[in-house]
């Protein structure tokens, strides 16, 4: 995702002189491809990300877009209070870009899982929250992000070697959800980097004669509260690589718990602790029942029960 | 204006008007009737809480009308107690939040340099807020630039909230500390209209760094039971007060 966005952005860039990138010293071996053509355009603010984004609104404040990246961590946390008043309370397009998204950093440790940026960042006044599904949503989602007036947190997963989900670009837009399979029995809903296991618990479910449709939300806020009302006919379930408080569940379970629908709902994420379990990605997923056999048995049990 | 709303900060107000008359009636290259003036001089006071010197300055200066400082900090108003982007003409940043103000003035100064503009970035700071690390995040940032379009006056009262900077978290050799950060530093008087012109005229102080004015004021200045008192960084002016201040201000 972060190969997509930095090739994105380098496009939009060289159409839009306006368009300026800021990194606290990541994107080493990646970001050269941008540096490269617009050297005068790029600043690495050294390991400073309060001062990045302070930077950033300052540009901004001047008629700059700014993209500013960093690990998803650092990236929203350590200048959490610039990204709410520098950036969101003056409404400035300073677009925070966070790599490595979820539990990306697997063995890394709790410092390097970004678990709950979701949760910050969609309280802010004022931020988009895009966490694309593949590489084709983030490539859309960086092309929005552009485009949104204001600010906007883009939340990227691996960096290269992310699966594509969608066989070709799908139709986005901002604040809308994405249809990616039909199912008579339930949805489930994801966002982020969850949507290839999404799909796969959907397959794992027909093989059981059960219709689970998939829906992909890379946008959290605003949410397609809409298109969840309509869902609520049926079950729904949510899955992100983000603490059960705060993320899509949170939100989904907010427009479910006000809407007429009282569906069955359950939230699919990471338990509210620091996971201290040391393992891979994918390793991890499997240890908190996030991947896609425990989720598909999960679903089946409570459907199950439903009957 | 602090008194009708019973709100607070009127000494750090009162140190730092001087600055702010020396900036916007002799230094700034602004003009009023164009406050978006793609060239115009930027200005961000960083100590958001002594906003209402910088309201009076903005409507003396001719961006609004001088009627409307009676809605500070009062309900419905138009000006808030710390500086906010939009509510009068004039305003160039939201600050309110210590150590915000010289990070954004670094993105200004540098989008200068994008755009070839000749205008100059300058951000007012206060001393209690040279403790936050985001400051020295942007004032090494700024010397490794050389953005000698840029220029921080800290207004050096030496009382912050909870006592005396020296007591709380000293901040000597200040000047050195800024010259070691890539600076050029200038240290003046800070209520002498004559000396912190002579300074400002003067920058960039060296070309290819950015300029400090060390300013050394006296909070509460000008109201001799308001000087150097802690306290009216707190406390609103009863009417008897404000009548006394007044007086000893004309």
């Amino acid at each position: 995702m972060r190969n997509a966005f930095i090739t994105t952005l380098a496009e939009l860039a060289k159409k839009d002189t306006r368009i300026v990138l800021i990194t606290a010293d990541m994107g080493f071996s990646v970001f050269e491809r941008f540096m490269d053509q617009f050297p005068e355009r790029t600043f690495n603010t050294g390991v400073a990300e309060q001062n990045s984004v302070g930077i950033a609104a300052g540009l901004a404040l001047s008629g700059k877009i700014v993209f500013v990246y960093t690990i998803a961590t650092f990236a929203t946390m350590r200048p959490l209070e610039q990204i709410r008043t520098d950036a969101c309370y003056q409404n400035l397009p300073v677009k925070i870009v966070g790599a490595g998204g979820g539990l990306t950093y697997g063995p890394q440790g709790s410092t390097h899982h970004a678990t709950d940026d979701i949760a910050f960042m969609r309280a802010m006044p004022n931020m988009t929250v895009l966490c694309p599904g593949d590489p084709f949503e983030s490539e859309l989602c960086v092309r929005a992000a552009y485009r949104l007036a204001g600010p906007c947190y883009l939340r990227l997963g691996r960096g290269g070697g992310d699966p594509q989900v969608h066989k070709s670009a799908p139709k986005f837009q901002v604040g809308k959800g994405i249809t990616v399979r039909e199912g008579k029995d339930a949805t489930l809903i994801s966002t982020g980097n969850m949507l290839v296991t999404a799909v796969a618990v959907a397959e794992a479910l027909a093989r059981h004669k059960i219709g689970c449709g998939v829906v992909s939300m890379p946008t959290v806020k605003p949410l397609d509260a809409e298109l969840v009302r309509k869902l609520a006919a049926k079950p729904v379930f949510t899955i992100e690589e983000h603490s059960i408080i705060g993320g899509l569940g949170s939100a989904v379970a907010e427009v479910l718990a006000e809407g007429d629908e009282k569906a069955k709902f359950r939230r699919f994420g990471l338990p509210d602790a620091f996971c201290t379990h040391i393992g891979s990605q994918e390793h991890m997923r499997k240890f908190y029942g996030l991947d896609a056999a425990s989720v598909a048995s999960e679903i089946r049990r409570m459907l199950a029960r439903e009957r | 204006m602090i008194s009708a709303s019973r709100s607070s900060h009127v000494g750090a107000a009162l140190s730092a008007v001087d600055i702010l008359v020396a900036l916007y009636f002799s230094e700034l290259k602004v003009n009023p009737k164009s406050p978006h003036d793609p060239e115009r001089d930027r200005f961000i006071l960083s100590k958001g809480h002594g906003c209402s010197a910088l309201y009076a300055s903005l409507a003396l200066r001719g961006f609004f009308n001088e009627s409307v400082l009676d809605t500070y900090c009062a309900d419905d108003g138009v000006l808030p107690g710390h500086v906010t982007l939009r509510c009068v003409p004039g305003i160039e940043a939201s600050t309110g939040s210590l150590g915000h103000g010289l990070p954004i003035g670094v993105g200004m100064a540098l989008a200068a340099r994008l755009d070839s503009r000749a205008y100059r970035t300058f951000v007012v700071m206060g001393d209690g807020e040279c403790d936050e690390g985001s400051v020295w995040e942007a004032a090494m940032f700024a010397g490794q630039k050389g953005l000698d379009n840029l220029i921080a006056i800290i207004d050096y009262n030496k009382i912050q909230a909870f006592g005396r900077t020296s007591d709380v978290l000293d901040l000597e050799p200040f000047a050195k500390k800024w010259e070691s950060f890539g600076w050029a530093a200038i240290e003046v008087d800070g209520h002498s209209i004559s000396a912190l012109c002579k300074a400002l005229g003067s920058v960039p102080f060296e070309k290819g760094k950015p300029s400090v004015v060390i300013a050394h004021t006296i909070k509460g200045k000008g109201v001799s039971f308001m000087e150097n008192r802690l306290e009216w960084h707190y406390k609103s002016p009863k009417p008897e007060e404000e009548e006394r201040a007044l007086e000893e201000l004309k």
